[in-house]
């Protein structure tokens, strides 16, 4: 098929700036360890979030030097624990599952943005360096209570 | 008549080749600056995912 | 000039009115939706913010758009392979309609009852009333039956015309049709194999992320549906109405075939920030996502090369100079073209948010509203609004006057001004963190949220005037509709002399089917057999 010299052009740049996208997301996906939330496969009966570990007492645990493990269980209309405080600096590690319906975790001003869904547990690590009081929010439509669920994370 | 005779004189010196389309040339520019919005933009919100890393 | 046939006149125009009556209800709920976000508490007691959502979102995304669709693809279909519809044709189109005209009302219906407050989505392990489902079934299934009779009607015209090259017009709706055929195959498996079964309380768990998956699988190749005959369009229609040629007809068709390959194994793109698929998988659905991206980049070369060449054929210089040559204060134009030129921030939002770990900037954020109400409420809106200004005379057997075409384009200009106000500022508090698909709220007055609030309360001005653009469009429809009577002529493009002839390995359609559904086995088999073997399932919920 016959294209215009110019077409021609103008598709190879194109092409061109598609493939330096992608080689740019690939490179920090798979060489960096920037990936999309929940790398790694893990599932739970939603049935038995609260008696299934480390749901069954969900909270911040110090693991290292500010380094947290966080497990939360997000429900409608809220999620558990509510609030929490760190240092700046800290690094948490989000373990988050959902005990009926499909909901989002979104920390406001960060990349931590991930859905959770019922059989299956979402991971997330962020590293707070600014101190502040950071919204987290639902932003998957789960119910009449949606606009209300949200909880914060204080960052000393 | 040599003013003709030039102009046949200039015409094969530059021999114009089969789709050589100027006639293109404002369609070129415009996906070009489409180009450069899709860059623009996707450079923006990359910048964001970086400094909010 | 021979006449729209009668008949074939009234199945289409029951498709566009049904699409302006869905359209009209869903502005409503759309502008009162707007109003709310912006702190106008203004919802009486027997309806919440969520009904309207998810009525907005039924309405606009699937009712207005799919009968818009059959409608307008049956008028070229009926135009070009013969002038006139053959019986099973026609008897498919209307049952086809008629299918999915009780599955709205029974869908809307239940939605308005606050039956089915689950959004256009439906996600899983919500549960809506199993009438709902039944209902979405039925829409699917009823535009199965309507592509059916274009199908039909296309292989009639083939068989008697063998090696003939089919009409632009026909080839693009059959792609079309086929695209969303093959499509709904995922939603349609979800429904009925997996929610109306559960939602009655047959079986009592669901296999979310599988729903999930289903969907999506779905839910991308639905907005290429919507796009494609906007491209029609712009391909086949709009070359004739300025006096021009199709730039390539070999080109068109193969963009549209790029368009069959390519969006529909890519589904992970919508569900990038979830578990249960893997990174890897992820990435290669972003990276065939990427590939649907050309085609849309030939139509820009394409539509602005037909453009140019008519512009200089009318004696245009410079590089700019067909601007001017542009029939800008013809409707039937102006609206497809702002369409087309919305599209270029609209499909530079589109690859932003299919752009893998970037997608956590957006991700259900209203700056997807905002994205989607660039491509699917502008570029594709006022393509079909401005169809409508010769769809409608034709046929009716009525004229285009020219103080209709004057309101068109005021119309049009509303709707810009509106659109420009309501998704500029979602796109803006978007990436600010302001998610999608929820009521007036300020989280306990977070800062953050607060800081919000200009914007929703811009959102609810340009909603306002959307919906005065609403408004318009359907005082304009029935304008039209007692327009003088009169001949108007079905705008078909004729092709370039210097455009390359068409190769015949474009209508090879066991190859290329063949082709879309090995990229789909490849994209999903493996992601679709982790899925189904490793996930627990949940029960169903009622949050509302």
């Amino acid at each position: 098929m016959h294209l215009h010299r110019l077409e021609k052009m103008w598709l190879a740049i194109g092409i061109s700036m598609l493939a330096v996208f992608l080689i740019v997301l690939g490179t920090m996906a798979f060489s960096m360890g920037i990936q999309p939330p929940s790398e790694h496969h893990h599932t739970i009966d939603p049935a038995k979030v609260t008696e299934t570990a480390p749901f069954d007492k969900p909270g911040f645990q110090l693991i290292g030097d500010r380094h947290y493990e966080a497990a939360m269980v997000a429900y409608a209309f809220g999620y558990d624990p509510a609030t929490y405080e760190v240092e700046a600096g800290s690094t948490v590690d989000f373990t988050v599952t959902s005990s009926d319906v499909v909901h989002g975790f979104s920390i406001v001003g960060t990349n931590v943005n991930m859905m959770i869904v019922p059989g299956e547990i979402s991971h997330i690590s962020h590293t707070f360096d600014k101190p502040g009081t950071y919204l987290i929010l639902c932003n998957e439509y789960c119910g009449t209570g949606h606009e209300y669920m949200k909880t914060t994370l204080v960052v000393k | 008549m040599s003013g003709t005779q030039q102009q046949h004189h200039t015409k094969q010196d530059a021999p114009v080749k089969k789709g050589d389309e100027p006639a293109l040339k404002g369609t070129f520019v415009s996906v070009l600056l489409l180009g450069a919005f899709i860059a623009i933009s996707w450079i923006g919100v990359f910048v964001l995912f970086i400094v909010r890393n | 000039m021979k006449s729209f046939d009668r008949q074939d006149g009234k199945l289409v125009l029951a498709h566009i009115l049904f699409a302006f009556g869905a359209l009209l209800l869903g502005g409503i709920a759309g502008m009162m939706q707007g109003m709310v976000r912006g702190g106008a508490s203004i919802l009486p007691d027997f309806i919440g913010y969520y009904e309207l959502l998810t009525a907005h979102g039924v309405l606009m995304a699937l009712i207005f758009t799919t009968y818009f669709i059959v409608g307008f693809l049956y008028s070229g279909v009926s135009h070009t392979l013969g002038g006139k519809l053959l019986p099973a044709a026609r008897k498919l189109g209307w049952a086809g309609y008629i299918l999915m005209s009780v599955g709205t009302i029974i869908g809307v219906a239940v939605i308005l009852a606050g039956q089915a407050t689950v959004l256009y989505t439906f996600y899983a392990p919500m549960k809506a009333s199993p009438w709902f489902y039944i209902a979405l079934a039925l829409v699917v299934i009823g535009s199965w039956l309507s592509g059916f009779g274009m199908f039909y009607q296309y292989r009639q015209w083939r068989k008697a015309n063998t090696g003939k090259l089919s009409p632009l017009f026909a080839y693009m709706s059959v792609v079309t049709m086929l695209l969303w055929q093959i499509a709904t195959i995922g939603v349609a498996v979800e429904v009925v194999v997996q929610l109306i079964p559960w939602s009655f309380g047959w079986v009592d768990t669901v296999n979310v992320v599988l729903s999930r998956t289903l969907f999506w699988y779905f839910g991308h190749p639905l907005v290429y549906f919507w796009l494609l005959p906007a491209y029609l369009c712009w391909y086949v229609v709009i070359p004739k109405i300025i006096g021009g040629r199709i730039f390539s007809d070999a080109l068109a068709r193969l963009s549209f075939m790029l368009f069959l390959l390519f969006s529909i194994p890519v589904g992970f793109h919508h569900q990038l920030m979830e578990p249960g698929i893997s990174s890897f998988w992820k990435f290669l659905q972003v990276v065939l996502t990427f590939m649907v991206i050309i085609p849309s980049l030939m139509t820009a070369f394409s539509m602005f090369a037909t453009f140019e060449l008519f512009g200089r054929s009318k004696g245009a210089k410079g590089l700019f100079g067909w601007v001017k040559v542009l029939p800008w204060k013809d409707v039937r134009f102006f609206a497809p073209f702002m369409g087309m030129l919305i599209f270029i921030p609209a499909g530079a939002g589109g690859i932003i948010n299919a752009s893998n770990q970037m997608n956590a900037v957006v991700h259900n954020t209203l700056w997807v509203t905002g994205h989607f109400h660039l491509t699917v409420a502008t570029s594709v809106a006022l393509t079909f609004f401005g169809i409508v200004y010769w769809l409608i005379p034709v046929v009716t057997g009525r004229v285009l006057t020219p103080r209709m075409n004057r309101l068109g384009i005021i119309q049009t200009l509303i709707w810009c001004v509106g659109m420009f106000i309501m998704s500029g500022s979602m796109h803006t508090v978007g990436l600010l963190g302001s998610p999608r698909r929820t009521a007036y709220t300020t989280y306990d007055d977070h800062p953050d949220a607060v800081l919000w609030m200009p914007y929703h309360v811009a959102m609810a001005v340009g909603g306002v005037i959307l919906f005065i653009g609403v408004v318009l469009i359907i005082s304009n429809v029935i304008g039209l509709l007692r327009a003088p009577k009169g001949e108007t002529e079905y705008p078909i493009g004729e092709v370039s002399e210097s455009a390359d002839h068409t190769p015949k390995y474009l209508e090879r359609w066991g190859l290329w089917i063949g082709i879309a559904v090995a990229l789909i086995l490849f994209a999903y088999t493996i992601p679709l057999i982790d899925i189904i073997r490793n996930s627990v399932n949940a029960p169903g919920v009622r949050t509302w």
